[in-house]
């Protein structure tokens, strides 16, 4: 099914041409599931090895676009982990309740799921209409599908279940018009988003938010890039602003630990200090 | 893993194939019979002995070069995420022969491909005999893969693995 695994020189020159190429850096993501994907899209490309796929890429932006979708991971699902979103309910919104406008980032958004989850919980908690949400990733073609929020209508009995369980007070069907096999979200949630460019590998904080999710977004890093991620999400929380992370990921093993305290621990959710 | 002592020298990762839907309480049902702390497994943390560490649902569980567990959602393989394939691969390369792998009973092919990379790096492998398996496609499909795999009992298995676990990882005859 795959070819075989990549030496860690060839994963290096690589990576380092793609980076001189399009200036998307993946130079220090998280190497063994990296070389796993890229194992996958050697068999997609019908290339023999990484320097062979490099060679082909390096003048051929349209390859590149399609190699990128294996590079990163884009998986979503609305209100995905329930408890998460059932916890920024209680114990995040009482606070941003107090601010006059609020801002969000959604950080890693892939297909936007998470974004209009966000969305959805803040207009039912009468927050929206003061809210701006930045939602960003690194791959355009995700952004495009976010901005336009239109998914599959296949998806929406699990998207319901997930809502129920994080506490969602209406039913989904008010969010979203469903037209044939597609679902469109309304005009309300989607103008309250703003999908962008941004990458934790290159860019820096752009806004002050009062929150920002970043959920299985640090698991595809290394351990320096998580710091300077982390770092980059910090500078962009105002004093006492909150973060929220993936399950399985924690602050703790990071440079940033801190600068923040647990305020839900199993939901992995943080507060600056 | 009730054979494993406390004082265990090696270190040792699980996988099983569970729903993500729900969070998984396996680390508590295997804790309670287990003289080891078994607990799920947090990304990046150093794969230390002592410790029986479990992928949990809906990631799958690496390793990486520098010995630190790395988690994914990369596609699922196998129909699983956690997949075998996937943890077993990746440890070979980080560990070469310094790494036993075992297959268990199971429902499909998962953990063959992972234990001959294993046996390829110079790792041990070990299969449940599949007429003592509840589900045998798993040990089948792993003996094919891993000719050279020992094949155990659940019973022998479980005193092979207690021998090793006492002796720095040193692997009985």
């Amino acid at each position: 099914m795959t070819a075989p695994a990549a030496t860690d020189d060839e994963l290096g020159t690589f990576l380092e041409t793609v980076f001189r190429t399009y200036h998307y850096d993946f130079r220090r993501y998280a190497a063994a599931s990296l070389k796993r994907r890229l194992a996958v899209a050697l068999t997609q490309f019908g290339e023999p090895s990484l320097p062979a796929l490099a060679a082909r890429v390096e003048h051929d932006g349209a390859a590149f676009t399609r190699l990128l979708r294996f590079l990163t991971v884009q998986v979503s699902d609305l209100f995905r982990d329930p408890s998460y979103f059932r916890a920024i309910r209680e114990t995040v919104v009482p606070y941003l309740g107090t601010y006059p406008s609020l801002k969000v980032w959604v950080a890693g958004c892939a297909t936007g799921e998470e974004a209009y989850s966000l969305a959805i919980l803040l207009a039912e908690e009468g927050l929206l209409d003061r809210t701006l949400i930045y939602a960003t990733d690194i791959h355009p073609e995700s952004l495009r599908t976010a901005a336009e929020g239109i998914y599959d209508a296949s998806r929406f009995a699990r998207f319901s279940a997930n809502y129920m369980a994080a506490g969602g007070k209406g039913s989904l069907s008010d969010y979203y018009m469903a037209h044939y096999s597609s679902a469109l979200f309304d005009r309300r949630l989607r103008k309250a988003i703003l999908f962008s460019d941004h990458s934790l590998a290159t860019d820096s904080a752009f806004a002050e938010v009062q929150l920002v999710s970043c959920r299985n977004v640090l698991i595809y890093f290394d351990r320096p890039l998580q710091d300077r991620a982390v770092g980059v999400l910090r500078d962009a929380l105002c004093h006492r602003g909150f973060l929220g992370l993936g399950n399985k990921e924690s602050l703790r093993l990071t440079a940033h630990a801190a600068e923040f305290r647990e305020l839900v621990s199993e939901e992995r959710i943080y507060q600056r200090l | 893993m009730a054979a494993l002592p406390a004082d265990c020298a090696v270190s040792l990762a699980l996988v099983i194939h569970l729903p993500a839907t729900r969070p998984s309480r396996l680390a508590e049902v295997l804790g309670a019979r287990c003289a080891l702390p078994v607990r799920e497994i947090e990304d990046k943390e150093p794969v230390v002995p002592g410790v029986v560490f479990v992928a949990p649902p809906g990631y799958h569980a690496l390793v990486e070069r520098g010995r630190t567990f790395a988690l994914s959602m990369d596609d699922l393989v196998h129909f699983s995420r956690p997949a075998i394939d996937v943890l077993f691969e990746s440890a070979a390369e980080a560990y070469g022969d310094r790494l036993g792998g075992v297959i268990l009973s199971g429902a499909n092919a998962d953990g063959a491909r992972g234990l001959a990379a294993i046996a390829r790096g110079g790792g041990v492998c070990v299969v449940q005999a599949a007429d003592t398996a509840l589900a045998r496609d798993m040990p089948q499909a792993a003996i094919a893969a891993t000719p050279g795999a020992r094949v155990l009992s659940v019973e022998d298995m479980a005193t092979w693995l207690g021998a090793v676990a006492r002796d720095r990882g040193r692997v009985p005859t």
